[in-house]
């Protein structure tokens, strides 16, 4: 689970992470009372959504005045964002950051997460910051230091000091770094992130070491025991159809192509939209139905896939083991006479009770197409979908 | 020979009382496997019926153990407390755990993993299907019938796409030595490195099927190892290559992040390394066959 900026600031706070004062205001009224309170020169205006690459994209504003701050959450309260992360449609603001501006004096990067080969967490600091990491790592690899910490004693002193001397934050700067890292690895432990990014981190002009930027994802498997952190997910920032798949136990991703896919199994899921693809297709979304789908949850997936105005066909691949091909094909059978489904169905049906599963799709008077193979049946779907356009 | 299970195996399932549990544990005693308890804390003493036997079910993993010599442990644990049943799995001496739970939070799984550091345990999953070897013990939640006994081994990342990699190679007339479902998430018990080790000591394993997905690089580093070590014939397919960036596909270890983790990169590690790559998931049983010939 993604947060805003705000809210990871909220959660830096509660850690004891410094960072620049501020507020989240939705209107312009709250962004100038909000910036009356702030003892600041400069006035930053945030717009708040889950995606980088803001300040690129014009949602970042600087401002002298809380009269100017109110001007500038006007302008950027509604607009789309369209950055490298958002996607060609954009993201809209609806909340922007009102904080202390600061001019960095020098700018850093820090990140961790887990290390999956060291099944450990590791600490990311690089002297490059505020720019783009992974350009960092792919051009200049040598300027980010990699520190992975034991997990059944945490974070050492001796292991923020050495992050703190290679980013040059040794003197007047090494305890305020040396307890901003020990929190970060507190922080990140306690509420189950799988990353806190700060980037920049940064020393401003009065020689201050804080977070300018901070950055926190969830690991949505263990949200069961942070309520306070699933409170702070925000609904408008997510696909609806993927929430809407959610809601029953459906796994879904919506994509760009024409051919819907339900599958079981998020592997071969991955794999039918590669084979659709290799087929001359495009898939319209991943789907996995999981390993026991019922009648109803297969109603719900049609739904949702149908709910895609782009769909012109569907394809289900079904490898049944535990889930028996019998059942899901009267499922299957009974959803699509519910619904009234008239774009064309594949299907590609393997596993248990095959051949009863097979009779029962014959024997429906639907117009099911059936291939024998996932490479016969996805080529049926890609010349089903071009013949319909 | 085979690895990890043969008939010998005598397993333990935790979490046997509940629904998923105990379907699975009569699916794996009906294939012919030996399972000798259960443990459910604070359901000691009492009997679970299965297909006509009657298995005992004991209050701790340490119990089990002594009472019945089990060394395989299956879990089907809810994820708030796998993790701590896997702990009690390795402490009671079990040898080999299998953690079928999917869910279980990254950090319990980093803790375990450091848990079980140095330790002999093996742990395969969690978030996996199991481990079979064909004709002698299933472990998990695989169908049982499509496999058949035979000289290939199957290692992967996915469970359906084993499913379907066994069934293509089945079909063909080509039974399996040992197949292994690793787990699709970014922390787990045994890789790909370690099973291949095991595959190239074993005498029945001619061939092996390494199933990946794009996320993590235990593939590029399985390459390598590979190259330099492993002297059978090895065919993979990588699921993936074309899912957008950057989006979780139901696998927690699905993700891909900038150029590595990407199936193109994995697919070109492992032909570097003169593993034959299947072009589409359909191919995996050809792509094999072709080496064996």
């Amino acid at each position: 689970m993604n947060i805003h900026e705000y809210q990871a600031k909220e959660i830096f706070r509660r850690y004891g992470v410094p960072v620049a004062d501020g507020g989240v205001a939705s209107t312009p009224k709250e962004a100038e009372s909000i910036a009356r309170s702030l003892t600041t020169d400069v006035i930053a205006v945030k717009s708040q959504i889950h995606a980088g690459g803001r300040g690129k994209a014009g949602g970042i504003k600087m401002v002298k005045t809380p009269e100017e701050a109110a001007k500038a959450t006007r302008e950027l309260i509604g607009k789309v964002l369209v950055t490298h992360q958002t996607g060609p449609l954009g993201k809209q603001v609806r909340k922007v950051l009102i904080e202390a501006g600061s001019i960095p004096k020098r700018e850093f990067y820090l990140s961790i997460l887990i290390d999956r080969s060291l099944a450990r967490p590791s600490f990311l600091a690089s002297t490059e910051g505020g720019v783009d990491i992974e350009a960092v790592a792919a051009k200049s690899p040598e300027k980010i230091l990699k520190e992975p910490v034991d997990p059944a004693i945490g974070a050492q002193p001796y292991q923020a000091r050495k992050i703190a001397y290679a980013l040059g934050l040794g003197g007047p700067h090494l305890q305020a770094t040396v307890n901003l890292i020990l929190n970060v690895y507190r922080a990140f432990i306690e509420t189950d992130a799988s990353l806190i990014e700060i980037n920049p981190l940064i020393v401003d002009q009065r020689d201050r070491v804080f977070a300018l930027d901070a950055k926190m994802n969830f690991d949505d498997n263990a949200l069961y025991r942070h309520k306070d952190i699933q409170a702070m997910r925000d609904l408008n920032e997510e696909d609806p159809r993927e929430v809407e798949a959610s809601r029953f136990g459906l796994n879904y991703i919506g994509l760009d192509g024409t051919i819907a896919c339900m599958v079981n199994g998020a592997g071969l899921a991955m794999a039918t939209m590669d084979i659709i693809k290799f087929a001359g297709g495009n898939p319209a979304n991943f789907l996995d139905v999981g390993g026991s789908a019922s009648q109803e949850q297969i109603e719900h997936a049609f739904d949702i896939l149908l709910s895609d105005a782009n769909v012109k066909a569907i394809f289900i691949n079904i490898f049944g083991g535990i889930l028996r091909v019998d059942r899901l094909a009267a499922g299957v059978v009974a959803a699509a006479r519910n619904l009234k489904i008239s774009v064309p169905i594949v299907l590609r049906l393997e596993g248990t009770n095959v051949e009863e599963g097979r009779k029962i799709l014959k024997t429906s008077g639907l117009n099911f197409l059936v291939g024998e193979t996932m490479k016969e049946a996805a080529d049926l779907v890609v010349k089903a979908v071009s013949v319909g356009a | 020979m085979s690895i990890l299970v043969d008939a010998n195996t005598r397993l333990i399932v935790q979490g046997i009382t509940g629904s998923a549990g105990r379907f699975h544990a009569e699916q794996c005693l009906q294939y012919g496997t030996k399972l000798v308890a259960g443990v459910t804390p604070d359901r000691g003493g009492e009997v679970v019926q299965l297909d006509s036997q009657k298995i005992p079910v004991f209050n701790t993993v340490g119990e089990a153990v002594r009472e019945t010599a089990a060394n395989v442990s299956c879990i089907f644990v809810p994820a708030p407390f796998a993790a701590d049943a896997i702990l009690e799995a390795a402490d009671a001496g079990i040898e080999l755990i299998v953690a079928i739970t999917e869910g279980i939070p990254v950090i319990d799984m980093v803790r375990v993993k450091r848990a079980l550091q140095g330790t002999v345990v093996k742990l395969i999953g969690p978030n996996c299907p199991g481990v079979i070897t064909p004709g002698a013990c299933k472990i998990g939640i695989m169908p049982g019938y499509i496999h058949k006994p035979g000289p290939v081994g199957v290692i992967s990342r996915s469970g359906t796409l084993t499913y379907e990699a066994v069934w293509q190679l089945s079909s063909r007339g080509i039974g399996q030595s040992t197949c292994i479902g690793i787990g699709g998430d970014p922390v787990k018990g045994l890789d790909f490195v370690d099973l291949l080790e095991m595959f190239e000591t074993d005498p029945q394993t001619e061939a092996v099927i390494v199933i990946g997905e794009i996320g993590g690089n235990a593939e590029e580093e399985a390459a390598r190892w590979i190259k330099d070590n492993f002297t059978k014939p090895v065919a993979a397919f990588i699921a993936g290559a074309t899912a957008p960036k950057g989006r979780r596909m139901g696998h927690a270890g699905a993700i891909i992040s900038g150029g590595s983790g990407s199936a193109a990169d994995k697919i070109k590690a492992l032909e570097s390394c003169g593993v034959a790559v299947a072009k589409t998931p359909a191919e995996m049983g050809e792509t094999l066959l072709g080496l064996m010939k």
